[in-house]
């Protein structure tokens, strides 16, 4: 049986090293959703030294673009699943390279870069993707919006969450890729189904 | 007699019921790969989308946050007498389904990535017309999301790699990897046109999932023998089904398309008149 695990942010160090891949995560406190856009703008600012709205450091990242829907001036999570996270392989690590510690929330998994700039200080999660009417039940409000003029699939949207999961520890800050171990064994698997197809 | 408010009003209803709620095929067929897989993640995942379908059908909203590009298809009835502007009934529809389900507005200018907020533009909704049988018209919604369609491939084949086309499927799905949010279909197209087999792949998505020929449920067995699994998180099921539909190609020719879908094989129909 797997580990069944809750977190919370902001994240402290210690409690991203405690967990493994294939832990079942649940977690509560603030995350922002991130996609393409919102990363390339992240970065540019980091190399520019502009101040960011939102703090990376101790924070979780969510792969999102949510279904929004603004009733009496005050803005709803209609539904909510990750997006694919393998876009943002090659900007996020030199985000998560600026922070002491940081986790990931998407779907699909990320690749070896990712895995080797979250070693020490950061997790990715797997959410199961297109669950978005369940994570929209999860999210409990919305607590601010930022970079609204990237539109809605690829604004800042920070969603104060309880319990959202079950998750999976994709990738830990050990170094272990649940993707890659897959995708080692697909390899071995391919090798046997092409002598035959 | 069919009129535009009734065709307008019919794709505001059917993207209301595509996007919160799947058919029974497709149920089925997650179902039945929940009670098969035996790897406890594999399983979990299975639960997770079970209940997500669940959750969107009580609550009435989109099961998925990625509400697609809005696709229709259109059979008219040879019979039939259409006097209003059928293409503007339908890009009415789709902009107050947009407000009404709400659907994200996914919709963007190709080069300036503009966009108009309204998932219509050019050459959008994609409008496909049929003419069959009969005096009726029936109207398909198709919502079709961007992390399975990227995973699509197309390829012109020569005449004799026909007997690849097992494996170059095999290939699609393993170069997608988690990639699609399996367990997926898979929509094939062999023959045909460059354009044509694009469409005959798109098209074989709309069929029972649940009822495949020998050849389809072989490539079907190869994909699910890769152990992707549901999400990239290994397992059995990474595909749900092999769909292939074909069509005559020029003899120097073997066009071959492969569209994936995730498991939120959308669609819904309505016949009018």
């Amino acid at each position: 049986m797997a580990r069944i695990r809750e977190i919370k942010t902001p994240l402290e160090r210690d409690e991203v090293l405690k967990l493994e891949a294939r832990d079942v995560v649940y977690v509560s406190g603030e995350i922002f959703t991130a996609r393409d856009k919102a990363h390339m703008r992240a970065l540019d600012y980091i190399r520019q030294r502009k101040e960011l709205p939102i703090n990376f450091n101790g924070c979780i990242i969510y792969h999102c673009g949510p279904l929004m829907r603004k009733i009496n001036e005050e803005w709803r999570v209609i539904s909510a699943g990750p997006t694919t996270s393998a876009r943002m392989n090659k900007t996020l690590p030199s985000i998560v390279k600026n922070v002491e510690c940081i986790g990931v929330i998407g779907k699909g998994g990320m690749d070896e870069g990712v895995v080797g700039a979250l070693k020490g200080r950061g997790f990715y999660l797997a959410y199961t993707g297109g669950a978005g009417a369940l994570a929209a039940n999860a999210i409990k409000k919305v607590r601010g919006l930022y970079w609204e003029d990237l539109g809605m699939a690829e604004a800042i949207w920070v969603f104060e969450v309880e319990k959202f999961g079950p998750c999976i520890v994709g990738i830990d800050a050990h170094g272990k890729s649940l993707y890659a171990e897959i995708q080692r064994k697909v390899e071995e698997n391919y090798r046997k189904i092409i002598s035959k197809l | 007699m069919v009129d535009y408010d009734d065709v307008k009003f019919a794709i505001v209803e059917l993207f209301k019921k595509a996007e919160t709620e799947l058919g029974e095929d497709v149920i089925k067929a997650i179902k039945n790969a929940y009670e098969r897989e035996d790897n406890e993640i594999a399983k979990n995942q299975l639960k997770t989308i079970l209940d997500n379908i669940d959750a969107a059908g009580r609550l009435k909203v989109p099961m998925c946050q990625d509400t697609g590009l809005p696709i229709v298809f259109v059979e008219i009835g040879k019979e039939l007498c259409l006097n209003f502007d059928l293409k503007k009934a339908i890009v009415d529809g789709v902009k107050i389904a947009t407000e009404e389900v709400p659907l994200r507005p996914n919709a963007v200018h190709p080069l300036t990535r503009e966009n108009p907020g309204n998932n219509v533009g050019l050459y959008m909704p994609q409008i496909n017309i049929d003419f069959v049988e009969g005096d009726k018209l029936k109207l398909t919604v198709m919502p079709k999301g961007a992390g399975s369609e990227n995973m699509s491939v197309l390829k012109m084949l020569l005449p004799s790699q026909v007997d690849e086309i097992p494996r170059l499927v095999v290939d699609a799905v393993k170069n997608a990897s988690g990639k699609p949010c399996p367990p997926i279909f898979v929509g094939v197209g062999i023959g045909s046109t460059f354009d044509g087999c694009a469409k005959l792949a798109k098209k074989a998505l709309l069929r029972d999932v649940t009822v495949m020929n020998e050849y389809e449920r072989e490539i079907l067995n190869a994909i699910n023998m890769l152990g992707i699994g549901p999400m990239g998180l290994g397992g059995k099921t990474t595909a749900l089904a092999v769909l292939v539909e074909t069509g005559y190609c020029h003899t120097a020719s073997l066009p071959l398309a492969i569209n994936i879908q995730c498991w939120a094989n959308r669609r819904a129909s309505k016949v009018l008149g």
